[in-house]
């Protein structure tokens, strides 16, 4: 062995080992694997995007933008939209439940905020089908809201609730909550409260205090959150589908119509490369004003 | 004004409204779900008496076993992957890499929407003319586990005294053998944690499994996702009710693990 030599200059070791052989037995099995089992899938999408499809599934190897203009045709449009739509609806739902609860919880002591924490993330680790199932459960015409509502003499007859767009949104800010509320407390508790208590100190009322101190500080927090709710809100399928009854098509919906009912793969392709493009920008957007708010913040 | 002690309290009380009211929200379609899988009745909606009968039949139904038995294959094999990949690939990143790019594109696809990634793999597969079946899910849930596990023993990493790998070098071991001896040993509950994690949302995925399995070997939630599409029965209730036994006793497994992890540094 040449153990000598190294003993002598472990500084020199260290970096030849840094340029030399090393990395390779650490890295290369987990990024050859992900080459090929998720860049090249997502490249082999992008690729698809150009070329025709073939007439039972599959592809024709014949350039074509057709995919892409076929995207500006109102019905694929208005879907787009829609999605959009729905997404940002709900983002602010979420936004405007998991705030107060983010806020409340950051203000418990330290054993009661673990504990309420885990209870906000609880339902989150339960299976997503079951947590659909349940809502079908509780907004069917026989279900319990309507069974309660009739209960009180509040409505005669059952509302049909489940199968609307409305129910689809309950669905989603329910399935994504927790995403919200995570953030939101992360950067709430993190906020010294003698900050606030200057504040107040300072002659500011609550309100006040809360409005010029605490809220610019959690935005950064907020505005992650609304990431984490809006990414998987617009690009799910399920929820649409099951609670929505298929009613109102989302992108997810097309996606998944165009791989296994039109065989149209391209197009299939196109329409999910769309929404990550989408999602993408949004998360360009999130980082960009969140920078800008933190600078602004230390500025000020 | 208001007493200085009293006043804090009353605030302190009207902020937990919204909470208490979150919560309510969060959990009242599960309770639903829980006390309706003791129901005697067929009828879903309507309450008729304490009965434990639909819990059998879960266990007598045929499809629901083979899903959960595939479920089960799956995520043992992508969690292996996912562990032995992530760890090393977490290894590599802290110790071979400056800038963030192999970080992450190896975090990516936990990020990455998983309907891209199912349909980008579907595609994939079709056109190496792989069929699908379980092994095409394991590979497909083992990728953004990696992401999850690297992500989880990366964080781990952080935590760990240098000091103790450079002596190891120092005294003649060599990165294979510093890694095996001095490293493994320290990350190892970062990296039950990450396997964990790994395990818990392969147990829990469908769309990827929905685009990657051949319609004769789905996983447990395709076999939910069909059973709730093509009409409920109250079976599904008291299948919902054991899973989110199942998810319970796991996050609170969980949780006491990554508390032993944080307090033993």
């Amino acid at each position: 062995m040449t153990t000598t030599s190294h003993e002598a200059t472990p500084g020199v070791r260290a970096s030849r080992a840094r340029r030399g052989l090393a990395p390779v037995p650490f890295l290369a099995p987990g990024m050859i694997f992900l080459i090929v089992f998720m860049a090249i899938p997502v490249g082999l999408l992008a690729f698809y995007t150009f070329f025709k499809r073939g007439r039972f599934g599959g592809l024709v190897f014949e350039f074509t933008l057709d995919n892409w203009v076929k995207l500006t045709e109102p019905l694929y449009l208005g879907v787009i939209a829609q999605s959009i739509g729905m997404a940002l609806v709900v983002t602010l739902l979420a936004l405007a439940l998991g705030y107060p609860m983010a806020y409340a919880i950051a203000g418990l002591s330290p054993k009661w905020r673990t504990v309420a924490l885990i209870a906000v993330v609880l339902p989150f680790w339960t299976n997503f089908l079951v947590r659909t199932y349940a809502w079908i459960l509780l907004l069917n015409n026989a279900g319990l809201v309507n069974q309660a509502l009739q209960g009180l003499g509040i409505i005669d007859d059952p509302i049909s609730m489940l199968y609307t767009p409305q129910a689809i949104a309950i669905g989603l800010l329910y399935m994504y909550l927790p995403l919200m509320v995570l953030p939101l407390y992360a950067s709430l508790q993190q906020l010294d409260p003698s900050l606030r208590e200057a504040a107040t100190n300072l002659g500011a009322n609550p309100w006040r205090a809360f409005r010029t101190v605490t809220l610019p500080l959690s935005l950064p927090g907020a505005l992650t959150g609304c990431v984490f709710v809006f990414v998987p809100a617009m690009s799910n399928f399920v929820i649409p589908e099951l609670i929505g009854g298929g009613k109102t098509i989302m992108v997810g919906n097309l996606v998944r119509d165009q791989f296994f009912e039109a065989r149209d793969w391209p197009f299939g392709a196109t329409l999910a490369l769309l929404l990550t493009i989408i999602l993408v920008l949004v998360i360009v957007l999130q980082s960009a004003v969140s920078r800008r708010v933190t600078e602004g913040g230390r500025r000020g | 004004m208001a007493d200085p002690i009293t006043r804090p309290r009353r605030r302190f009380r009207g902020i937990l409204v919204p909470l208490w009211l979150g919560y309510v929200f969060l959990y009242l379609p599960i309770l639903v779900v829980v006390i309706m899988s003791f129901n005697d009745s067929e009828n879903l909606f309507v309450w008729r008496g304490f009965s434990l009968r639909w819990y059998p039949e879960v266990f007598a139904d045929g499809a629901l076993m083979q899903g959960l038995g595939n479920t089960l294959v799956v995520a043992t094999g992508a969690t292996a992957i996912a562990t032995v990949l992530g760890t090393l690939l977490a290894y590599g990143i802290q110790h071979y890499t400056r800038g963030g790019f192999v970080r992450a594109f190896a975090i990516a696809p936990a990020i990455l929407p998983d309907l891209l990634l199912g349909i980008g793999l579907l595609t994939l597969f079709a056109l190496l003319g792989i069929t699908l079946g379980l092994h095409s899910v394991i590979l497909a849930h083992a990728v953004f586990a990696t992401a999850f596990v690297t992500a989880i023993v990366l964080a781990r990493m952080a935590s760990i005294d240098p000091s103790l790998e450079e002596a190891s070098r120092d005294l003649g071991a060599g990165p294979v053998r510093t890694f095996l001896k001095v490293t493994l040993p320290q990350l190892a509950p970062g990296i039950v944690a990450g396997a964990l994690l790994a395990f818990t949302l392969s147990l829990d995925e469908f769309v990827i499994a929905f685009f990657t399995t051949a319609p004769t070997q789905p996983t447990l939630p395709i076999v939910i996702y069909s059973m709730v599409r093509f009409g409920v029965t109250p079976e599904v209730n008291a299948l919902a009710t054991l899973l989110l036994f199942v998810s319970v006793v796991t996050v609170i497994a969980a949780q006491r693990l990554t508390r032993l992890t944080g307090s033993s540094k």
